[in-house]
């Protein structure tokens, strides 16, 4: 019998696709965490503020407290992920160290670094990071990303950055899909994005990794949305604990993920759920504010 | 022509529909308990095992799933999916099916970091090595009397094992493209 292999992109893209058709769920303390895998998270996301908090205080929004994190991985059995900021490799490192399931490579925590990211091809841990469109999601794997997700703005309730960003995703993989071979070239270049992604996802018609939806989903209707815009599974931030009942919001939106193609289920589990998160108007918020701006 | 079902209520069942359409079989997608109606064998994906239990309960699949297991339906549940075959998980009663006579450790092998590929030697499927991957996975602790042990790792852990109409096993053939462990469970199936 030969040795093990660690840390290689199949097991590390392998652990996305376990997560597929599930909700992943933002949790700032260990007390959210067992209530969202009490609820049915397929695994949870720490971080020091949800984002809707973030927009509110403002400053300079980092990893969370190491304390925290290991609270969190002692309190549930579901996989643990947490975010660094874009470009703070040593903040993944020290994720790494922490034993974190998977780093959230994100923007909704203040970028480090204004012209790079994280090479994650370094690290043994898986990554996800986010993207607004296809280009930005293929430079992401091409630095080592094992899994996707589209960004949404974070912190809103509002799904409609969500829906353009998986709309164009979705939009740019059915146009190479259909592309002649020899204007691949000239698409990446387009794209900005490494020319061999653009081969694979030509002759295969689907993203490399698995991706999830982000960014606004307030409700199990909005998750249901995602899933059937083609997303591989969503994660909600403040959606739960931003809402009046943390945990019947977050019972109802994963029975609506499993269940996206059932309205009479998705019907059923919206009821009686109390008032969602409140809602930004992303025209309200300043353009520097914009979080899915962050990211190159 | 045969009909397999897939538990879709989380995780990586798309994977597994691909494999089983290059065997020419007919697939079809299991969330509701009428929609075990009709098959000839089920499949229990990979998935987070917290999550698919929660879903199995609520749409009250898992008391049909145990009485059609019991009535001799084939089921091979791979990583999560063998947990949910599994009688007792870390040390306790499983809420979900418990209709093999297997005992297993959830995470046996450490956090992501720990996840491995490794070669294995299963007689069941041919002389040629099976490339195996583990992720956050499981492990078999104790067997009954009646199972049969496909594979252990060097080490003595057991990691795949057949009692009766039922397979555990502990990695992902639905990541890889050996079709092999699902040929063996349509074998099984077939002679049903």
């Amino acid at each position: 019998m030969t040795n093990k292999d660690t840390g290689t992109f199949t097991v590390k893209a392998g652990l996305a696709q376990m997560l597929k058709g599930g909700v992943i769920m933002d949790v700032v303390t260990a007390e959210h965490a067992k209530i969202a895998e009490d609820a049915g998270a397929c695994a949870v996301m720490a971080l020091e503020r949800v984002p809707a908090d973030i927009r509110a205080a403002g400053g300079v929004a980092r990893m969370s407290d190491p304390n925290v994190i290991t609270a969190i991985i002692e309190t549930v059995t579901i996989p643990v992920m947490a975010k660094c900021r874009i470009g703070h490799f040593v903040e993944a490192q020290v994720l790494q160290a922490l034993g974190v399931d998977y780093i959230d490579e994100s923007e909704v925590l203040t970028p480090a670094d204004e012209a790079h990211h994280v090479n994650k091809h370094d690290f043994k841990v898986p990554f996800v990071c986010g993207c607004r469109d296809l280009g930005e999601a293929l430079r992401r794997i091409g630095e080592g990303a094992a899994m996707i997700r589209t960004k949404g703005e974070a912190g809103t309730g509002n799904i409609v950055e969500a829906v353009r960003h998986i709309r164009t995703v979705m939009d740019e993989i059915r146009k190479i899909k259909g592309m002649p071979a020899d204007e691949l070239m000239s698409e990446a270049k387009l794209l900005g994005a490494p020319y061999e992604l653009l081969v694979e996802i030509h002759k295969t018609g689907k993203l490399p990794v698995v991706n999830f939806a982000a960014g606004g989903v307030a409700t199990p209707a909005d998750a249901a949305l995602m899933m059937q815009l083609g997303a591989d599974g969503v994660f909600v931030g403040s959606g739960i604990f931003k809402s009046s009942n943390p945990s019947a919001f977050a019972k109802s939106i994963v029975k609506a993920v499993t269940h996206y193609n059932d309205p009479a289920i998705i019907a059923e589990v919206s009821k009686g759920l109390g008032a969602a998160m409140p809602g930004l108007e992303i025209k309200s918020i300043p353009e520097e504010e914009l979080l899915a701006k962050r990211g190159w | 022509m045969t009909k397999i079902g897939v538990l879709a209520l989380q995780g990586a069942f798309a994977e597994h529909i691909a494999i089983l359409k290059t065997l020419g079989v007919d697939t079809t997608e299991v969330r509701l308990p009428e929609e075990l109606d009709g098959i000839d064998g089920l499949i229990i994906p990979g998935g987070e095992s917290t999550t698919i239990t929660k879903l199995m309960l609520s749409y009250e699949l898992a008391d049909k799933i145990k009485k059609q297991a019991l009535d001799g339906l084939p089921i091979m549940g791979t990583c999560a999916g063998m947990i949910m075959l599994a009688q007792k998980v870390d040390g306790t009663n499983h809420l979900s099916t418990g209709i093999m006579d297997i005992a297993v450790k959830r995470n046996a092998f450490g956090r992501q970091v720990d996840s491995f590929e490794l070669d294995l030697d299963i007689p069941a499927i041919g002389d040629e090595p099976y490339h195996a991957i583990f992720i956050r996975a499981p492990k078999i602790e104790h067997a009954g009397p009646n199972v049969d042990i496909l594979v252990k790792l060097s080490d003595d852990t057991i990691v795949a094992a057949k009692e009766g109409n039922l397979i555990a096993l502990a990695f992902h053939p639905e990541l890889t493209a050996d079709n092999r462990l699902h040929k063996y469970f349509l074998d099984i199936v077939n002679k049903r």
